[in-house]
């Protein structure tokens, strides 16, 4: 039958699309829809009226065949609904990327979607089932929009604009008129001059200038030197200075571009994610957001396919950032920490306290809609891009799951992320820490599913969700993962410890420290940012977390949470030290005797368990996962969320002594002396 | 039975179902999109469709088994099948469909549940329909005869 998995080209010889006598006869279509049967259909209506047909059933299929080829196609059909892309999305970058005529399809002819097709851009609106007829005329759009463009090529803005009139007219005329009115219009078009000769010139066969990616950042630089306002295609032209490129060329496509940002700028809750391509473009020149932040989500989220709350969130975040540095006082940590991803959420200072309560914790609930404040997500941003780096780092160290946070990380500056990211390896659990933890564990989930930056935290944890039994963080790696510290990091290694339940005791045996002091590790963290030493106690927290034998439950959530994880595909690079001990399940994890392994537990627990002494008794308000989780983890199948409370409420627990799951908020501070054991 | 039967018979079956609201125009389309060159189109079609809707309908029932039931998922599962049904020109089908989209928006379970049982009988039941016409139009051509399309127009 029809082969709908892929995109079946069925374009002839003619790449360059040019008019021929035949047209509409060979006009090169590309329809691109989930549903099977509709395709099908299409593309054999399509090829009744002799249209050349290419068919795809994935938006992103269709965006990179029209990016191989630009010229190869004539017009777009796409569907409104589908599953990778919203139509709407797609139509948009068409616009931006190739200028194509790209007409909308659905079953749902309400008005508001109707709207929503004109709003943006589509030059048509079919209402499925579709008939033949309906796309007999699809040519006139074509027509249509290269004979503005003609007219935007022909010369003087008046000229062009009286011609334009007047080939309006034509089109439209042309356009009601039924196919063989083809030939009409073009000698229609034959009696202006101009559009004569275009017609006879190469122009005809190059009906649009194909705004490249290096052409559009050259156009985006211009327009920023200018200032937005102040940009006139005239002098974006003469910036630019790109010979043949005319001033109606860039007057179009400035057109677009301000409809594009107004769009942009409008949209802090409502990303439509348009043009990510686009951004990444002009990341450079984009005003509000910080390039680098921009880019990476915009990339990260167009490749991942984030959300749109999750991409709004971004993006706002990269708007705040730009204007705002976080403020939270973190004396233990770096300015720079703050950015970081993992910092905001783990922070457990005194003062901090506050403020993680009052707002950070969000760094993680990337993908879950918080009230995160700009900086924060300024931080975020920031952290996405540590992690980005850090993706890249654990990559290299062979992570599998980093590849998947490597997409995103391409700009980080390694060095600087990781450093940063190693001081703020220390988890610090947000004091409202529960939740936000879990969102953001669920939130780094989610992107690490999306491949989403933040997601990347979990790099070194990716690999865990390929395969439950897989901790395989390279131990040199601690020092990213610790920085990559998931906010669930709180957990860490507790989803390193991917397996379900399967713990080898000999993890359990390394455990040297506190059992359970997953909590105090994070107080230690905070303090020790600084140090490498985080990495220890991360790596320690992973351990002791993991190994904890102190209670079935510990381990059970643990595995629970690793599988969870795992199985959401955290990449909680929190594990950092953890995905070491993680690493193959069924292996010693944390060999503590181990000292090949980049996670010496026992070495690491003795200073661990000197840092915890010293800074348990900082830990005031910090979040603590509630020990309580342990009990409630393993019971069933945890969704994410389930999961992730469960883990933060068992660290908490455990810092608490095990006290009783509300505590989780309410934790007050504890000493190592309360954890059990 | 001879060629001249098979044919009157495939043009009464198709009549009624058109009359009876199984088929609409679009279905017609279909038939007109059939060819020489492409003789098995709509047997081609209507067996992607039937493909598409089982899989559809699988997840549409798991949906509605769930403890919560994602409503957005339903009503996107719903409008997948609406748009299919509707290329082939399912109209009973499509019909329940549109109804089914009502009660998703408000949220309401009992309604969805009731327009998943209708919309699976109705699925089955042009399902069969359709089985038994392609067969027919089959045995026409198997016996050398064509299907007469322009009689359906009459």
């Amino acid at each position: 039958m029809l082969n709908l998995g892929y995109c079946k080209g069925s374009m002839s010889t003619a790449s360059s699309g040019g008019v021929s006598d035949q047209f509409p006869a060979g006009l090169r279509v590309l329809v691109v829809d989930d549903d099977p049967t509709c395709l099908v259909i299409l593309e054999k209506m399509l090829r009744i009226c002799l249209y050349e047909v290419t068919k795809c059933n994935r938006a992103e299929i269709a965006l990179s065949l029209l990016r191989e080829n630009r010229n190869g196609y004539d017009i777009v059909i796409s569907d409104v609904h589908m599953p990778d892309m919203d139509g709407f999305k797609l139509l948009e970058l068409i616009g931006l990327e190739m200028d194509l005529p790209v007409i909308m399809m659905s079953a749902d002819d309400g008005k508001n979607v109707v709207m929503k097709g004109v709003t943006h851009g589509a030059c048509d609106y079919l209402i499925k089932p579709i008939r033949i007829e309906a796309l007999k005329n699809i040519w006139q759009h074509v027509v249509r929009k290269r004979k503005n463009e003609y007219l935007e090529q022909s010369g003087s803005v008046e000229e062009g604009g009286d011609r334009l009139q007047k080939q309006s007219e034509d089109a439209d005329y042309s356009s009601s008129a039924n196919e063989g009115s083809w030939k009409n219009s073009k000698r229609r078009k034959d009696e202006e001059e101009e559009v004569d000769e275009r017609d006879d010139t190469s122009t005809l066969k190059k009906p649009r200038v194909v705004w490249s990616v290096e052409l559009h950042q050259q156009f985006v630089a211009a327009v920023n030197q200018l200032g937005i306002d102040k940009a006139v295609p005239k002098k974006i032209l003469e910036l630019m200075n790109v010979p043949g490129l005319t001033r109606e060329n860039v007057a179009s496509h400035l057109q677009k571009y301000r409809l594009y940002l107004r769009r942009l700028s409008g949209v802090s809750q409502h990303q439509s994610g348009m043009g990510n391509s686009f951004i990444s473009t002009q990341e450079a020149t984009y005003g509000s957001l910080s390039s680098l932040n921009g880019l990476d989500l915009q990339t990260l989220a167009a490749a991942s396919q984030i959300p749109a709350q999750s991409l709004a969130t971004l993006q706002a975040a990269g708007l705040g950032r730009s204007t705002a540095k976080p403020r939270m006082p973190m004396p233990i940590v770096d300015q720079r920490n703050l950015f970081s991803f993992e910092n905001p959420k783990l922070r457990f200072g005194e003062g901090q306290q506050q403020h993680l309560n009052n707002g950070k914790q969000i760094n993680l609930l990337h993908g879950i809609p918080t009230t995160m404040e700009p900086k924060q997500l300024a931080n975020m941003h920031h952290s996405a891009q540590s992690l980005g780096s850090m993706n890249m780092q654990l990559n290299a160290h062979g992570d599998p799951s980093g590849s998947l946070l490597m997409q995103m990380s391409q700009q980080q500056s390694r060095g600087q992320i990781l450093n940063e990211a190693t001081s703020s390896q220390v988890p610090r659990l947000p004091s409202s820490i529960g939740q936000p933890i879990v969102n953001n564990a669920l939130a780094s989930g989610v992107l690490a599913r999306n491949g989403l930056a933040e997601s990347g935290r979990g790099t070194g944890f990716n690999p865990v969700s390929q395969s439950s039994s897989t901790m395989n963080f390279p131990l040199n790696t601690t020092a990213e993962l610790t920085a990559t510290s998931f906010a669930l990091g709180s957990a860490p290694g507790v989803p390193s410890l991917t397996s379900k339940g399967v713990f080898p005791e000999d993890i359990n045996s390394e455990i040297k420290g506190p059992g359970g002091f997953i909590m105090p590790s994070y107080d230690i963290f905070s303090d020790l940012q600084h140090h490498r030493s985080h990495e220890w106690e991360l790596q320690n927290a992973g351990m002791t977390f993991n190994g904890s034998q102190q209670s079935n439950s510990l381990q059970s959530n643990v595995d629970v949470a690793s599988s969870v994880l795992a199985h959401q595909g955290f990449s909680s690079s929190q594990s950092n030290g953890q995905g070491r001990n993680i690493s193959a399940v069924g292996k010693p994890m944390f060999s503590a005797g181990d000292a090949t392994d980049h996670v010496n537990a026992q070495s690491l627990g003795q200073p661990l368990n000197n840092f915890f002494a010293e800074n348990l008794v900082r830990v005031k308000t910090e979040r603590v996962p509630d020990a309580s989780l342990q009990t409630t983890l393993f019971n069933e199948q945890f969704g994410q969320e389930d999961l992730m409370s469960a883990l933060l409420k068992q660290q908490q627990q455990q810092q608490a002594g095990i006290g009783p799951a509300e505590n989780e908020f309410d934790f007050d501070g504890y000493s190592l002396d309360n954890i059990p054991v | 039975m001879e060629v001249g039967q098979m044919q009157r018979a495939w043009v009464e079956y198709t009549r009624s179902l058109f009359r009876e609201g199984f088929l609409d125009a679009q279905f017609q389309q279909l038939q007109l999109l059939q060819d020489e060159s492409n003789p098995d189109f709509v047997a081609e079609v209507v067996s992607l469709f039937f493909e598409d809707s089982e899989r559809l309908l699988a997840d549409l029932t798991f949906v509605l088994e769930q403890q919560n039931i994602d409503f957005k998922k339903v009503d996107a599962h719903v409008h997948q099948f609406k748009g299919s049904s509707s290329s082939i020109g399912a109209q009973r089908v499509k019909n329940d469909c549109i109804a089914f989209r009502n009660f998703c928006e408000e949220q309401n379970i009992e309604g969805c549940l009731r327009c998943l049982q209708q919309v699976k009988q109705d699925y089955y039941l042009v399902k069969s329909k359709l089985e038994a016409l392609i067969r027919l139009e089959q045995q026409i051509v198997a016996a050398g005869g064509s299907i007469p399309m322009e009689e359906l127009s009459s």
